[in-house]
């Protein structure tokens, strides 16, 4: 299909739909990793990893190929971009909605009390810095006593 | 040495010390004290292991013979090799692992914090990416080193051990090689001078909080960043290298 332009717009549509698959509630442009999409040959999408060592970083490359291919765009590059590094702030506000309903409670910069995700209660204590993945740390909600994980700030 | 010589062979001892001390921690995993630090260990093996990831395949850009990560971490030599002697010492027990990386991850953060102002913008961007996880762990070594420290008396005799015996491991990261020198002049690389003052006022004041003694500097064991390594390196990497020694280009 050399030769057809594609819509940059359409492609990040199509972006839209591909799940990160630690946290499959969230979209790759939800989470912020898609720097850019250029359609002037083929189409190239920008990624940029979170952490060095996210494992999720090939998985993500090669669903972005595989969706790409689907909707009949053939020549697909990814070129992986490390500047500026990913934070956590680049998460979209629709992403950060969609994991405090998933049961993670959203990164939070502002040095306040990290809210439950299924009571919003503040009464919350941190019970292990480090969780399941390298990005998220373990909480406990005092109120309705429910363990939860938080997506730590980056 | 062109520039690009130059780049590979520094983003390689980069991903070197990353691998080893990536690979030493990945020897502990399930068998932390507990479910947080088991945790932990993992995540931060990772993120090491990543990094040298990430320097192995820019050291293959550089070098532009088509050699990929994977070939810098399981098809070079013992004396290829030219990651910092601490990182390749045997794990020893948990305050040893604490002190270990609490003296290199300062060295380390304040080299990576040089590396993201070098004007060689692969290197910079690594760096940048790879400071912020460095800037965690050390949280993380420094809070462990201070509860070792101030801790019981038994803590407090072995941790001061742990600090006594790996000292000899420090002296030979603030000594600049041909290397080192090359960096400097030729892409405004870390000035190892300056990274030592800081990581001396560092690493004093975390001791002194810690209740711990200094240890004097005496004797210093090198050549780790020449290729000279201690009789440990052989067996990591013996251990780590086998699958593709044994099968040469095996894949998933």
């Amino acid at each position: 299909m050399v030769g057809k332009g594609f819509d940059r717009e359409q492609v990040i549509a199509w972006l839209s739909e591909v799940a990160d698959p630690e946290i499959p509630v969230l979209s790759i442009t939800d989470l912020g990793i898609v720097r850019d999409v250029d359609c002037s040959v083929g189409v190239t999408v920008s990624l940029t990893p979170t952490y060095s060592g996210c494992p999720a970083t090939e998985v993500i490359e090669a669903s972005v190929v595989a969706a790409l291919q689907e909707r009949g765009v053939e020549d697909v590059t990814i070129r992986r971009v490390l500047s500026p590094p990913w934070t956590t702030d680049w998460i979209s506000p629709e992403g950060r909605e969609k994991l405090r309903v998933y049961g993670i409670a959203p990164p939070e910069r502002r040095a306040r009390p990290i809210a439950c995700p299924r009571c919003a209660s503040e009464e919350t204590e941190l019970v292990s810095e480090f969780g399941s993945t390298a990005c998220k740390a373990a909480w406990k909600c005092l109120e309705c006593l429910e363990p939860f994980e938080y997506f730590k700030c980056l | 040495m062109t520039d690009k010589e130059l780049l590979a062979a520094y983003s390689t001892r980069l991903g070197d010390n990353a691998l080893v001390l990536g690979q030493r921690m990945i020897e502990l995993v399930a068998a932390g004290p507990e479910l947080e630090e088991e945790l932990a260990n993992a995540n931060f093996a990772l993120d090491f292991i990543g990094q040298a990831r990430l320097f192995y395949t820019y050291a293959g850009e550089c070098e532009g013979e088509g050699r990929t990560e994977d070939d810098f971490a399981f098809l070079r030599r013992e004396h290829e090799y030219r990651n910092l002697l601490l990182v390749e010492q045997p794990n020893g027990h948990f305050g040893d692992l604490v002190v270990r990386r609490f003296l290199f991850e300062t060295f380390y953060v304040y080299l990576l914090d040089a590396l993201t102002r070098c004007s060689d913008e692969g290197l910079s961007e690594i760096a940048a990416r790879a400071v912020k996880e460095i800037r965690y762990h050390l949280r993380h070594s420094r809070q462990w080193l201070l509860r070792l420290g101030d801790g019981t008396v038994e803590s407090h005799a072995r941790v001061q051990e742990s600090l006594d015996q790996l000292w000899q491991f420090t002296g030979e990261m603030f000594v600049p090689d041909e290397l080192d020198d090359a960096m400097r002049a030729a892409c405004n690389g870390p000035h190892l001078e300056i990274i030592e003052a800081e990581w001396r006022k560092d690493v004093s004041d975390a001791v002194a909080e810690a209740t711990l003694l200094l240890p004097e500097d005496g004797w210093m064991a090198s050549g780790g960043k020449q290729g000279r390594h201690s009789e440990h390196l052989g067996y990591l990497l013996a251990e780590m290298q086998f699958l593709q020694r044994s099968y040469p280009g095996a894949s998933w």
